[in-house]
């Protein structure tokens, strides 16, 4: 029986809206090499919807599936809706991960809710600069 | 797709000549060695044939020999018998910080249990200086267990330096040749170990079936008990189909043993040599030159160990990793980090063990097939992207 199933190997072996966004709005980044898994999320946004989401990972078959999801799943939302993507929403539209690597799907949406709170903190202090 | 299988670490296939031993022990000779009838005489028969058998592959007396149900169990039997049985003499052990966990975990064990417990430490290449071995002895120490080959970066240790340092110090001296016996010439005379550890699915014979030698005069307590099996040292009916595997393997590793290093070596040496010729930043884990005949490690750096595994899966060829993700425990391999290779390039560490069956067009195909995948992952990497930037810039 296979590790992962058959929605998380597409999304390995697929994966989806991988890549850098130059002049992103936001940027987040989690993780670190030690403990596995890293990820570095780009968001591009307009009309406060997700325009663009891009990313790129360093991590297991689980990390790279997981990404790929998330994007998929912010790509095109508004911020609040992008921000309600959870590990455990994120698991559950891969079907289920191996238990061992549920932590990786938190990253995921981490890196991306990171990414977000990046932009609004460049909004606030822009709004700021201008009143 | 072509097919290329290269994990004998964690098993080799089974030789057809070993099943077809095995076969009349899972058909008409059922019976139980311990039996006194017609029965029990055909197992037992069994069971001392695979024993002289054993004990040939590595030059030791039949009656050294205890079979148990794998590496694993043979570790532990080892490093916890032998210390408790001489615990009234002291509590202190030493192993090497790269041992396989049948070994490490059991020394932890005998720390809850009372008994000290000193780590070797080893060099970048996973080698065991015996001069640390012999600083970290002290008048209590009754027990050191040192590899005689590490199983995930295929370094030799220097068993024989150690053994004559361990004999003039009179402590009993285990080795476990897990990965080495039956692959590599293992001689117990010629190592002056105590007691050796192997196990059947390393050299082409069943799973679920291992041995440990003990020299006679050294006494061991079994962890096992029950009844007298195995001389009262491992109690429980024996699984004579396997041991009878276990022993033809031994049989035929010790004929065939010079023919398959010089089959095995030239192989991986074409893979230590022009895989990193073909792909930047990679470093060869392990000794360069003393290791086993038929490994090869790496790390990649950039990337993660798991998914490279998985990519080379999809492309038919079948590896291993000591990555944290690859792991159960989520921990990089202990190994790696002894060696003093940093957690992030442990990350991208891979294992081609190849096997008798491993041929010159397979070890094509996984050169030709490697590249594409590791840039692929690179492309995806964040740390590679940083990598390259920060080349570009410096430049």
């Amino acid at each position: 029986m296979p590790v992962y199933n058959e929605k998380v190997m597409d999304h390995f072996m697929n994966p989806r809206n991988v890549g850098e966004i130059d002049n992103a709005d936001g940027v987040g980044e989690v993780g670190n090499p030690v403990c596995g898994d890293m990820m570095t999320f780009y968001i591009k946004v307009k009309d406060n919807h997700l325009e663009d989401v891009k990313y790129k990972t360093f991590g297991c078959g689980a990390a790279i599936a997981v990404s790929s999801m998330v994007s998929e799943m912010a790509k095109g939302k508004t911020l609040e809706e992008a921000k309600k993507i959870t590990p455990k929403s994120v698991a559950d539209e891969l079907k289920g991960l191996p238990k061992q690597k549920f932590h990786c799907s938190n990253l995921g949406a981490q890196a991306l809710g990171k990414a977000i709170e990046d932009y609004e903190g460049k909004q606030k202090t822009k709004g700021g600069k201008e009143q | 797709m072509q097919k290329v299988y290269l994990d004998n670490t964690a098993t080799t296939p089974l030789l057809p000549e070993v099943r077809e031993a095995m076969m009349p022990y899972l058909e008409g000779v059922f019976g139980n060695p311990s039996s006194l009838h017609d029965w029990g005489d055909g197992a037992r028969e069994a069971l001392e044939t695979a024993r002289d058998r054993v004990a040939r592959l590595i030059g030791a007396d039949a009656e050294g020999i205890i079979f148990t149900g794998s590496g694993t169990e043979a570790n532990n039997l080892a490093v916890k018998g032998l210390a408790m049985a001489q615990q009234k003499k002291g509590k202190h052990v030493v192993v090497s910080a790269i041992e396989h966990f049948s070994v490490l975990h059991s020394a932890r064990t005998l720390e809850k249990w009372g008994f000290e417990v000193s780590e070797v430490p080893v060099d970048k290449h996973g080698t065991v200086d015996p001069e640390d071995v012999r600083k970290s002895l002290r008048k209590d120490t009754v027990l050191v267990s040192v590899m005689h080959a590490n199983g995930e970066v295929g370094t030799i240790e220097p068993i024989g330096e150690i053994a004559k340092i361990t004999r003039e110090n009179n402590v009993v001296f285990h080795t476990d040749a897990v990965a080495a016996a039956g692959t590599v010439p293992v001689d117990i005379k010629e190592l002056g170990v105590d007691a050796l550890s192997l196990a059947g699915n390393q050299f082409y014979g069943p799973k679920g079936v291992g041995a440990l030698w003990v020299r006679k005069g050294v006494r061991i307590m079994p962890i096992i008990d029950g009844g007298i099996q195995e001389g009262g040292r491992r109690a429980g009916t024996e699984n004579v189909p396997a041991i009878a595997g276990l022993g033809k393997a031994a049989e035929l590793a010790e004929r065939d043993i010079a023919k398959r290093i010089k089959h095995l070596a030239p192989l991986r040496d074409r893979l230590l040599k022009e895989l990193p010729g073909k792909i930047e930043n990679v470093v060869v884990t392990g000794h360069p030159r003393n290791r086993l005949p038929g490994h090869a490690s790496f790390c990649v750096e950039f990337i993660e160990g798991e998914a490279m595994l998985m990519l080379l899966n999809s492309k038919g060829v079948a590896v291993s990793s000591g990555s944290a993700c690859t792991s159960r425990a989520l921990k990089a391999s202990h190994v790696l980090i002894a060696m003093g290779i940093s957690h992030e390039l442990a990350q991208g560490s891979i294992l081609f063990t190849l096997g008798i069956d491993s041929t010159a067009k397979g070890i094509d195909y996984v050169l030709e097939t490697m590249p594409p995948v590791v840039d692929r992952l690179r492309q995806m990497s964040p740390l590679y992207s940083k990598f390259t930037k920060a080349s570009k810039g410096g430049k």
